[in-house]
């Protein structure tokens, strides 16, 4: 085991996953000789050749379909796209293309392509270094979306998705790269001593479509995933509501039994994300406990997300959600 | 040393001669391009071949074909001792061209001093223009006020050519209430309406398309006004690139189409971006003019962009600009480029530097000194630093920001739709404002 920030765990699932299957090839705009912007395939070009960490042309949409003829023709790409609000340009490939090969072809071709890249905000980012799609990209079938929280979780799921024979899009929340974040700019952190940020330095899989239960409780549970499995977890601690913390890590495959078992059990629901309100995620969590937990049921099922908004420059802190929105949406799902 | 072993600017992707690396004993090999210098490296650049009145000026309306050896050719009206020469030689007085030195040095004090606020931490972010203030400057200057531009987040130069205050850019950086975008985007994210200088965003390359469907409208509409944008080359490689050449061969709009061409898209060099030998000769399969110009020369850029604007405006349709440049400064305040080039390119850049050139060139004719150049330089980071101090009194990135919360609703749609009053109500009633307003730190 060893210490890494979630950089440094995704730097060392490709690093592995290069040396174990020479069909794999990591690429994407300044990921070669510089490493990656975030730095995430630092080194990866010097140790295992040009012809297989590399530099593209700026173009996402070319990167996408790129990775689909290669993945076509026998290889694993593993190409990242620099942060996720640039991903549109490859959304045809990715959702007409890279998602339905395997249906439209009887399963006779297939694209195991796992499409990397940094999302959500706590950077100043502004408009477009902020954003979190991943909701447009579950309403795709065909596609797996993972979003990991740790280090731990990050390495573990990176490899699982490199494996698995179908295309992923492995959301990293870049504001979790350096430490963990809870809600607070004040306070700065990183992954040492912290819960994930301990990494086997070798081979591991986190098996995709599992959630992962990261505090038990009785009064309530909440469902997140992302930068926001922290804000939630500080919000717990910080109100005193015993609720449970369930982290789902991976979106499609959507692990429900999990959240069933514990809806079941607390009859209080509070699903956190943040990307905007409207056709979010959260929206489908919540038909879905609806469906599976009407009867145990308590108190309506609250929504702490984004604004309905484009994700605005100096008024981050206001739009992302923050321990004191969560708390808030505990108290009110507890107080009868 | 000779000539070929140096690094050809004029021809990153290196044409044909390649083409043998992808096969080796009868296996094909992927052919990964390598920048031509790399950290460690000593930058060798061949001079430019080409020299002024090389290429003629052809007449606005000439045929497409006529400018095929401008496309891999090279514009230039300065040559190496600062003489302007040619038939392109825009024959600008000489007050025009001390106006446009004096906008060169003001753009590079004004980058200067908000790269030392970001290293103060005062601005989240910049992004400086350095090397690169011909291209924005000499354009403006060559383009008329009512022309619409659609830049990229490179020309800020083409601002203060519109008569915008420092102190009005500086404040769109810091985010605070001088902000007349409220803070919304990152610095150097500028708009400004009554200088026709439209939104930039950050993905690149969306406005290329753009300008072509604001030209098509001045077209539509029977107007006087052309349009005109600018992208980099790594930027040439996205599809709205080619989707902008394409839409612009068919409708033939008003609209002057620049790829600055500053060799560096972050740390990705221009000969990841093609492997053809200019951007500009891609024109020519579109049925456009294309044109090669030496973006470090200010009388260059001055020319071919009127040449191009004076086509548009005769109805000649679009025109393909490639401005052979160099990013001397980091891609932006977030970037380190001494991780992936040689830090003397910049110096050994055959091109030279925009500003550096223009001064020999008026001192030569004798409308420059030195004393008024630092009378200029002086004067110029005296303005800038009254600007940002003019800035920061309508509020500091430590203020945080200065916009109410519930603003963060408003320009979403033109009228608040219910589900958005009521989200502004919950921010509202709640009283986040406060308790959200935990400040970053400094």
């Amino acid at each position: 085991m060893a210490t890494m920030n979630m950089i440094q765990a995704i730097n060392s699932a490709l690093d592995l996953m290069l040396a174990r299957d020479p069909d794999v090839c990591v690429f994407g705009e300044d990921t070669g000789y510089f490493g990656g912007v975030f730095r995430a395939t630092e080194g990866l070009q010097q140790k295992h050749g040009r012809n297989r960490v590399f530099d593209t042309p700026l173009a996402e949409g070319g990167i996408v379909g790129i990775a689909v003829g290669m993945a076509v023709n026998g290889l694993r790409p593993v190409p990242e796209i620099q942060f996720a609000d640039y991903i549109y340009p490859g959304f045809d490939q990715i959702t007409n293309e890279l998602a339905k090969f395997r249906y439209r072809s009887g399963g006779e071709w297939t694209a195991p392509v796992t499409l990397r890249t940094p999302c959500g905000g706590g950077i100043r980012g502004g408009l477009y270094h902020s954003q979190s799609p991943e909701a447009y990209f579950t309403h795709t079938p065909g596609l797996s979306v993972v979003v990991p929280s740790t280090p731990h979780d990050a390495k573990g799921l990176l490899i699982s998705s490199i494996e698995t024979d179908d295309p992923v899009l492995f959301f990293e929340p870049k504001r979790l790269y350096r430490g963990p974040f809870d809600g607070n700019p004040q306070h700065g952190q990183t992954w040492e001593n912290k819960p994930g940020g301990d990494v086997p330095v070798g081979y591991y899989q986190t098996p995709l479509g599992k959630a992962v239960v990261l505090r038990s409780g009785d009064a309530a549970t909440v469902v997140t995933w992302g930068t926001m499995v922290h804000v939630a977890r500080e919000a717990i601690e910080q109100c005193g509501i015993d609720a449970e913390l369930i982290d789902l890590r991976t979106l499609v495959p959507l692990d429900l039994e999990t959240i069933r078992d514990s809806v079941n059990k607390t009859g209080r629901c509070v699903v956190v994300h943040e990307a905007p309100r409207t056709s979010g995620f959260g929206a489908e969590i919540i038909a879905s406990i609806q469906e599976e937990c009407f009867w145990k049921l308590e108190m309506p099922i609250l929504r702490v997300t984004g604004w309905d908004t484009p994700f605005p420059h100096t008024q981050e802190l206001q739009y992302m959600p923050n321990q004191q929105r969560i708390a808030r949406a505990l108290k009110k799902v507890t107080e009868i | 040393m000779t000539d070929k072993q140096r690094f050809r600017v004029e021809n990153p992707g290196g044409g044909e001669a390649r083409n043998a690396e992808c096969s080796h004993g009868g296996q094909l090999r992927l052919h990964v391009p390598e920048a031509p210098h790399r950290p460690g490296d000593e930058p060798r650049f061949a001079k430019f071949s080409q020299q002024p009145g090389d290429l003629p000026c052809p007449r606005p309306l000439a045929a497409y074909q006529e400018l095929h050896d401008h496309a891999t050719g090279l514009v230039r009206v300065l040559d190496d001792e600062g003489t302007a020469l040619g038939p392109w030689n825009p024959q600008l007085t000489a007050d025009t061209v001390r106006q446009g030195l004096e906008t060169m040095v003001r753009i590079r004090a004004y980058d200067t001093r908000m790269l030392s606020a970001q290293r103060q931490g005062r601005l989240s972010f910049c992004l400086e223009s350095r090397g690169e203030e011909a291209v924005a400057v000499a354009a403006g200057m060559a383009l008329l006020s009512d022309d619409l531009l659609f830049p990229s987040y490179r020309q800020q130069g083409l601002l203060l050519v519109r008569g915008l205050s420092p102190a009005e850019m500086a404040c769109q950086c810091i985010g605070n209430s001088g902000d007349h975008c409220q803070g919304r985007q990152m610095p150097v994210h500028y708009s400004s309406k009554p200088a026709n200088f439209v939104s930039i965003s950050s993905p690149v390359g969306t406005q290329f398309p753009q300008a072509v469907g604001a030209a098509m409208a001045a077209a539509y509409r029977g107007e006087r006004n052309i349009v005109a944008s600018w992208l980099g080359e790594g930027t040439a490689a996205q599809g709205d690139f080619h989707y902008a050449l394409n839409f612009a061969s068919v409708y033939r709009p008003p609209v002057v189409l620049n790829v600055v061409n500053n060799q560096w898209a972050i740390s990705t060099h221009c000969n990841m971006a093609t492997g053809g030998k200019t951007f500009a000769a891609r024109a020519e399969a579109y049925g456009v003019p294309g044109i090669r110009v030496d973006g470090n020369d200010f009388l260059a850029v001055h020319a071919v962009t009127s040449w191009a604007a004076e086509r548009a405006r005769q109805g000649g349709g679009p025109t393909l600009v490639e401005l052979l440049t160099y990013r001397a400064g980091a891609h932006s305040s977030s970037d380190d480029p001494r991780r992936y080039r040689p830090n003397d390119e910049a110096r050994l850049w055959p091109g030279g530097d925009p500003i550096e050139r223009l001064i020999h060139h008026l001192t030569k004719i004798g409308e420059w000194s030195d004393q008024q150049q630092q009378d200029l330089v002086q004067r110029c980071e005296q303005e800038m630093l009254a600007a940002y101090k003019e800035a920061e009194s309508h509020g500091t990135l430590a203020d945080g920001s200065q916009a109410p919360p519930e603003t963060i609703f408003d320009d979403v749609y033109h009228q608040l739709p219910p589900h958005l009053e009521q989200q502004r109500q919950e921010l509202c009633e709640e009283s986040l404002a406060e308790e959200g307003k935990s400040s970053w730190p400094q």
